[in-house]
């Protein structure tokens, strides 16, 4: 039995049993109380625990029909630049002002895409900046700084 | 209050000038997404959300729903006319559409999809109006017992309908069961899961799952191949139907309605099903079957009618008992409680106008699709050569700002991060984000019911079956999950799914149903 043709199903059901037990163990820490007067840990244990149960079944499952073992490709350089640009704005969008926060989060969205070359991303960034202070500042009156404190603003 | 006087009130408020325009850029965008391969309803209404936010209750939902039923317009466009379903409900209409236009006749099918939704929405509008009072009156007498079997069989019937591993699909709800527990503790105020991080104590930020999960982890996917699409369309013309025309769709319009209407009420992915088995019902009852596949005008009538009949039935289980059948209709809950509303039995007494509203706003809706369809249809081609290389950085762009601007706090973007790659991930291990945001959103009142009903019954945990209604429904529930299981009745499903016995296969719809507008080309 190759354990690699249901790789899929057995990293799936690592995740769950791994999620299950994260949640049952912090559970615990919290009071479990009865099922008369259910602590604030009851729920989440019982539900922890069946997610273990999930996740196990899953991977046995998975070794016992041995399909669905292809990841396909991940666009790394894509997941990298969306992840970072929306972390990006969250980290900036108070300090160096809307404007600039979201300027450099599309245009490092715009990049993600295969082969995009800087010019047209530059071009995306500055007209959806545009749009989005219309929609956002003008139409919808959302009020926050476009440039912010870091900028003088 | 009677019907009468109910509609009436829906009409005073669907007819004020701002839902009147809301309703009409919902359909708008809806039809827009339905369209545009890659991005679905579920995700664009996710974006919306925090937008929304500013709005009166009754003018937010009356765009959300719009989009919804908007895209199964949208989504009948491109399958017609590029063979390429923008939507999984409309994959089945592109067998015979296409093949329609192929031969010229692409206005005819375009104008029956549009008649055949319209009808169909029409009529089933009617439905949900005349089911609703009755419906909720009933689940007014639900203790805490039947409230918690009832979740619980929404839950699991939820999976029955999704494609993919049953079991997946169950991890998946009882994470978001777990999400749903983050925050406080209701009883007790305890903060649970939070690690000391005050953003945590409401409990983890709904708006920024959804876009999470269905807008940033949904661009990953797409992003995975080569978006490129050709786009070569013929001119559409002669939108106009004959007599004749009208005698064929007349009854495949009807049964597609019926069936529609029936199965749209079915957790999960009833408006799927409902395309796919009018297909194969009018593919039964033609004189001359061996037309389908190459371009009957039947099987685009039936299909079209059942999915947008199924598309308004769906607003049922929500509307009466406050249970979403599907994402979308989780995403409409979480846009009801960003309102300060609580979904349930009680809306349509306590918020008589938003609810009556939001069902007058449906036949408005469908009417508004009418004519934004048939003389727009140019329009609606022209978007497809939008490149998606444009599209997608807009959606991190508005997804950002939008959800930074509900509470002003960088938490809840750092969130969209997270649910993305964890979303992402698990859509890589083959699981549907779907049954993790109904479980996410109906977790805490799951866990809420389970406990009133255990300290009323004294801990006695024998209450969910010596109650009568709360047995009937656990027993459903159970059904249910053995329909899901059960190796004979899957195969039977994939049958359904994939209908061959000498047209061409419809294109599968890459996830039945809930993750919608995934198709690639």
């Amino acid at each position: 039995m190759r354990l690699q043709d249901a790789r899929k199903d057995l990293l799936a059901g690592a995740v769950f049993t791994g999620l299950g037990l994260a949640f049952a163990i912090t559970s615990t820490t919290y009071e479990i109380g009865t099922p008369l007067r259910m602590g604030p840990g009851f729920f989440p244990l019982v539900l922890g625990g069946v997610l273990v149960v999930l996740g196990v079944s899953i991977a046995v499952t998975g070794v016992l029909a041995r399909e669905g073992g292809d990841l396909g490709t991940v666009p790394w350089r894509a997941l990298v630049l969306l992840i970072a640009a929306i972390l990006f704005f969250g980290a900036t969008v108070r300090d160096l002002g809307l404007v600039p926060a979201l300027f450099v989060t599309v245009l490092l969205a715009a990049l993600a895409g295969r082969g995009v070359r800087v010019v047209p991303a530059v071009v995306i960034a500055t007209s959806l900046t545009a749009l989005s202070v219309l929609i956002f500042v003008v139409a919808l009156q959302l009020r926050l700084p476009l440039i912010g404190p870091w900028l003088g603003g | 209050m009677g019907l009468l006087d109910s509609l009436a009130l829906g009409f005073d408020t669907a007819f004020t000038p701002v839902n009147l325009l809301f309703c009409l850029i919902g359909v708008a965008l809806g039809t827009a997404v339905g369209v545009l391969p890659g991005i679905g309803p579920t995700a664009t209404m996710a974006l919306l959300l925090p937008i929304t936010f500013g709005f009166e209750p009754s003018t937010s939902l009356i765009m959300l729903a719009g989009i919804y039923y908007g895209a199964q317009y949208g989504g009948s466009t491109t399958a017609i006319l590029i063979n390429l379903p923008g939507e999984s409900s409309a994959a089945v209409t592109a067998i015979d559409g296409h093949e329609m236009a192929k031969q010229g006749r692409a206005g005819k099918a375009l104008a029956t999809a549009a008649l055949g939704s319209f009808f169909a929405g029409s009529v089933a509008t009617l439905f949900v109006a005349l089911l609703a009072t009755p419906l909720s009156r009933l689940a007014l007498n639900f203790g805490p017992a039947e409230l918690a079997s009832l979740i619980l069989l929404g839950l699991i019937a939820s999976i029955t309908l999704a494609s993919g591993s049953t079991l997946k699909a169950l991890a998946m709800i009882v994470l978001g069961l777990l999400l749903g527990t983050v925050g406080q503790d209701i009883a007790t105020g305890t903060p649970r899961f939070t690690f000391g991080q005050r953003e945590l104590y409401d409990g983890l930020d709904f708006v920024s799952l959804a876009v999470g999960l269905f807008g940033v982890a949904e661009i990953l996917r797409n992003l995975e191949g080569s978006m490129v699409r050709s786009v070569v369309v013929k001119k559409v013309q002669d939108l106009w139907l004959r007599k004749e025309d009208y005698r064929r769709i007349r009854m495949p319009v009807l049964r597609g309605t019926a069936l529609g209407s029936a199965l749209g009420v079915l957790p999960g992915a009833g408006h799927v099903l409902a395309s796919f088995m009018s297909y194969s019902t009018e593919k039964r009852a033609a004189k001359n079957p061996q037309e389908f596949g190459r371009g009957a005008i039947e099987g685009v009538a039936g299909p079209e009618s059942a999915n947008n009949a199924a598309a308004q039935t769906s607003f049922i289980p929500l509307l009466t008992l406050g249970l979403p059948a599907n994402a979308v209709m989780a995403l409409l809950v979480g846009a009801l409680i960003i309102q300060g509303i609580v979904p349930g039995p009680d809306v349509i007494n306590e918020e008589p106008e938003v609810f009556w509203g939001l069902i007058v706003s449906f036949w408005i809706g469908n009417l508004f699709l009418l004519l934004l369809n048939l003389p727009l249809i140019g329009l609606w081609v022209k978007m497809l050569t939008i490149p998606y290389r444009w599209l997608f950085p807009a959606i991190i762009g508005f997804a950002a700002i939008g959800t930074f601007s509900i509470n002003l706090n960088a938490f809840d973007v750092y969130a969209i991060a997270f649910f993305a790659l964890l979303g992402y991930g698990l859509i890589k291990l083959g699981c549907e984000p779907a049954p993790l945001l109904l479980g996410f959103v109906l977790g805490p009142l799951l866990e809420e019911n389970v406990r009133r009903a255990l300290t009323i019954s004294q801990g006695d945990a024998t209450t969910f079956v010596t109650r009568p209604l709360s047995l009937t429904l656990l027993v459903l529930a159970v059904v249910a999950f053995f329909v899901a299981v059960l190796p004979a009745v899957r195969r039977k499903r994939e049958v359904v799914f994939v209908e061959d016995d000498d047209g061409p296969h419809p294109p599968q719809p890459a996830q039945a149903g809930t993750r919608d507008g995934a198709s690639r080309p």
